[in-house]
């Protein structure tokens, strides 16, 4: 039981991320958007779209951090300094966002109104760049000595780095557009409809780019993948990728809704995996495994017995929100 | 060239914590009442049917959703900080207070968050009963986000329930004990009653400035009578309060009010002190000015008591900053004196039928709005500063908590916070005070018709109301 207890929240942890990064994906991509956007009611629409929903959606960041000090402390305190620079950036690019969403709305000249939309789009940018810097220099291995971070301040920065961060911009723009291709219609959808398409083909490519810098990155990787049995599977994703590609653009041509949103996750939580597998046993890459970083058990079961309960009745009730918030935005009227 | 000197990475994360987290509790301190105030004055709309209630309940609603929004992204910071600059302590001490923070995160954020969303668009979509439900709901989010995080503080005050391995790691031997440890019943009343006094007196103070301007006005009134109630039941109870809790520090982190009392030397009749100047340095209180005898009577509820001074622990165990705990102590007290009187005043008033007419009581209370910020920020002073040297009393020192981050990356985060939180917050603050001047009005229609989803929610609400 000792040994499962750190397998089965390691895999929690990583659904919350999962998670945070296809719900919270969505609402930057709005913010990363903006720029195609001019108009102020188009603007409004789109920041409806997700005004709702988005404070819920960032509380899986704070369960991913605060998930991660409960049952992987050591995790927490080796990955914090590491990325430090990358982490106070998002922090506060979110806090610019975060505050820019209330605002924008309650202006009361034009140039404060634009203002706001600078704080907003500004703060979508770096969010999501920052949290693609995060996602490489994690996965391109950290420096630890003893019990902490081992190196320096700027260690995060590297070409791979920088491309993972463009990487979630395109990626995170990907998704907001698929979104309000779902949520909004006639004329403002179809031009989402344009730049998904567009930003679907820089996601893909910047998948590329990243799956293969990676197996020049290190041996571990290129081993993981170039030999049986996950050799297989590295074999495998392409082509199940190029195949959902096919059906994303399938899906855009027919005018579908829903569809490509589905599809443009479904990249997502390939990648997603294709990383998981890459990584795996390794919670702090490439010195930390996922039993070593695990909090006693006491602490670890404590917090399980809660989320077993907790995240199913989450799930049921953020499911609702969204349920009540369905349908269309429309230009000047809102929800009707 | 010439060297830069800058303070350690430990001040330096010191201060970057100090700063982050005072701004971020200011949010909390306000709308852990306000949900509450919201829910009570629904429920009075559901119950009665009168305008007065629904009018004043969209009036706060407005700023509540301001200042919540402000609120969960200063929490955001505090969630990464113990990582980002206190990265040895959160190794350590992770598998004790982290529980905590998790089940915080599971049981009152994604509460709070998905019912907000909820509680301000959706009254068309939802009817007032479940709408009612929803604001109830964000209202007990943070009761018990509260719950959890004071459980993680009250620990590192009080420290229970835990064991230590060879290399000084805490590991949990019993959460019953953890949890409900030996501060955290009275650190949690204090505190909740802390926050509602905080969140009365700006409800007050907001009804007594529309009230000079219009007497007649009711849901000034209304907001202002509350108010008033709830000054003169909670100011007193607070006192009471925040006397059990100095009596359980005096017990279990003796030197934190040896600081809090300026008291260097070990007495029989201690007492208390209105002024000083407590230097650490000469081992005594300087220019002291006090009551014989009452801190032995408040501390140990005996006036011939022994209340031992700083001198009787080691030196390296004393509050760094002996003065700012003094100070802090007693701007608190202060305050809280100051706000009882206010409640009792206004009760005179009311007695008397001329709560509403009296122009100099109003503006006692305007000038009381922001009185509870500053008692609510002086206590939390007081209590970690006077934890002060250790992170976990008596066992964990600050020095040996904090992160390998070179100063020059705590330094650069720590201006950035500064600028951007000035900048940002700064104008968001501004803009909750412009809401302030509104005049409260008939048929508001809640957070304006231009905002996310909510022309569709103006209609209803007042017909829902009518």
């Amino acid at each position: 039981m000792s040994d499962a207890l750190p397998l089965i929240w390691a895999v929690l942890i990583a659904v919350a991320v999962f998670a945070y990064v296809v719900l919270d994906g969505f609402d930057l991509g709005v913010g990363i958007l903006f720029p195609a956007v001019q108009g102020r009611a188009e603007r409004d629409v789109m920041v409806n779209s997700v005004a709702p929903v988005w404070d819920g959606n960032e509380t899986w960041l704070v369960l991913g951090g605060g998930g991660l000090f409960a049952v992987f402390p050591l995790a927490y305190a080796i990955l914090l300094p590491a990325l430090y620079m990358p982490l106070i950036s998002m922090l506060l690019a979110l806090v610019f966002r975060g505050v820019a969403f209330e605002m924008r709305f309650r202006a009361r000249t034009d140039s404060e109104r634009k203002h706001w939309d600078r704080a907003f789009m500004g703060g979508s940018y770096v969010a999501a760049f920052a949290q693609g810097i995060a996602l490489g220099a994690f996965v391109q291995g950290i420096k630890v000595t003893g019990r902490a971070y081992g190196g320096g301040w700027w260690d995060w920065l590297t070409p791979f780095s920088l491309m993972t961060g463009a990487a979630l911009v395109a990626g995170y723009g990907l998704l907001g557009a698929c979104w309000l291709i779902w949520k909004t219609e006639g004329d403002l959808q179809d031009r989402f409809r344009g730049l998904a398409g567009w930003l679907a083909f820089a996601t893909l490519a910047f998948i590329g780019a990243v799956s293969l810098s990676m197996l020049f990155l290190s041996t571990p990787f290129r081993d993981r993948w170039l030999t049986l049995p996950t050799a297989f599977g590295a074999a495998l994703v392409p082509f199940v990728l190029l195949a959902l590609a096919w059906l994303f653009f399938a899906a855009l041509k027919q005018r579908r809704e829903l569809a490509p949103f589905l599809y443009a996750l479904g990249f997502f939580l390939l990648a997603y995996l294709g990383l998981g597998v890459s990584l795996w046993p390794m919670m702090v890459p490439a010195s930390v495994t996922i039993q070593a970083a695990a909090a006693p058990p006491a602490s670890q079961a404590f917090l399980l017995w809660g989320a077993s309960v907790l995240i199913p009745i989450i799930l049921i009730y953020t499911g609702y929100v969204y349920w009540l918030f369905r349908g269309k935005v429309q230009l000047g009227v809102g929800y009707h | 060239m010439p060297a830069l000197h800058l303070p350690s990475a430990l001040n330096l994360a010191r201060s970057q914590f100090a700063f982050v987290v005072v701004w971020h509790f200011l949010y909390p301190a306000f709308t852990i009442g306000l949900a509450s105030y919201l829910a009570v004055l629904e429920a009075c709309w559901l119950a009665t049917k009168k305008a007065v209630f629904l009018d004043t309940f969209q009036y706060w609603l407005r700023i509540f959703a301001v200042v919540f929004a402000m609120g969960v992204v200063s929490g955001l910071v505090m969630s990464y900080q113990f990582g980002t600059n206190w990265s040895v302590f959160s190794d350590k001490v992770g598998p004790v207070i982290g529980p905590f923070l998790g089940y915080e995160v599971l049981t009152a954020f994604f509460l709070e968050a998905g019912f907000l969303g909820v509680m301000l668009f959706g009254l068309k979509r939802v009817g007032p009963k479940l709408h009612f439900m929803a604001t109830c709901l964000v209202a007990v989010g943070t009761l018990v986000s509260t719950f959890w995080i004071l459980a993680a503080n009250s620990w590192m005050q009080t420290p229970a329930g835990y064991g230590l391995t060879a290399d000084g790691r805490f590991f949990p031997t019993s959460w019953v004990k953890a949890l409900f440890n030996p501060s955290f019943p009275y650190r949690y009343a204090h505190t909740v009653v802390g926050a509602y006094l905080t969140t009365a007196l700006v409800v007050g103070a907001v009804g007594a400035f529309h009230l000079l301007k219009d007497k007649t006005n009711p849901r000034a009134r209304l907001m202002f009578s509350m108010a008033m109630w709830m000054a003169v039941i909670i100011g007193p109870l607070q006192m009471v309060l925040g006397d059990l809790h100095g009596g359980n520090s005096y017990q279990y982190q003796p030197t934190k009010v040896a600081a809090m009392e300026g008291q260097f030397a070990t007495e029989r009749g201690a007492s208390s002190l209105l002024f000083g100047w407590p230097d650490a340095k000469a081992g005594e209180t300087r220019f002291a000015l006090g009551i014989p005898k009452l801190a032995s009577l408040y501390l140990a509820h005996d006036p011939n008591a022994v209340v031992k001074g700083l001198k009787a622990y080691p030196r390296n165990t004393w509050p760094t900053n002996i003065p700012l705990v003094f100070f802090a102590f007693r701007t608190m007290v202060g305050l809280g004196v100051l706000i009882a009187l206010l409640g009792v005043m206004g009760l005179i008033l009311r007695w008397r039928g001329k709560l509403y007419d009296s122009r100099l009581f109003q503006r006692f209370a305007v000038t009381m709005g922001p009185a509870g910020f500053l008692a609510v920020t002086a206590g939390w002073i007081t209590t970690e500063a006077g934890r002060q040297p250790f992170t976990v009393y008596g066992l964990l020192r600050t020095a040996d908590s904090v992160g390998p981050v070179a100063a020059p990356a705590v330094a650069v985060s720590l201006l950035a916070f500064v600028v951007v939180y000035v900048v940002v917050f700064g104008a968001g603050m501004a803009f909750t005070v412009h809401l302030f001047s509104q005049t409260p009005k008939a048929h508001d229609p809640g957070p304006p018709h231009n905002e996310p989803i909510r022309t569709g929610a103006v209609v209803p609400i007042v017909q829902v109301a009518s």
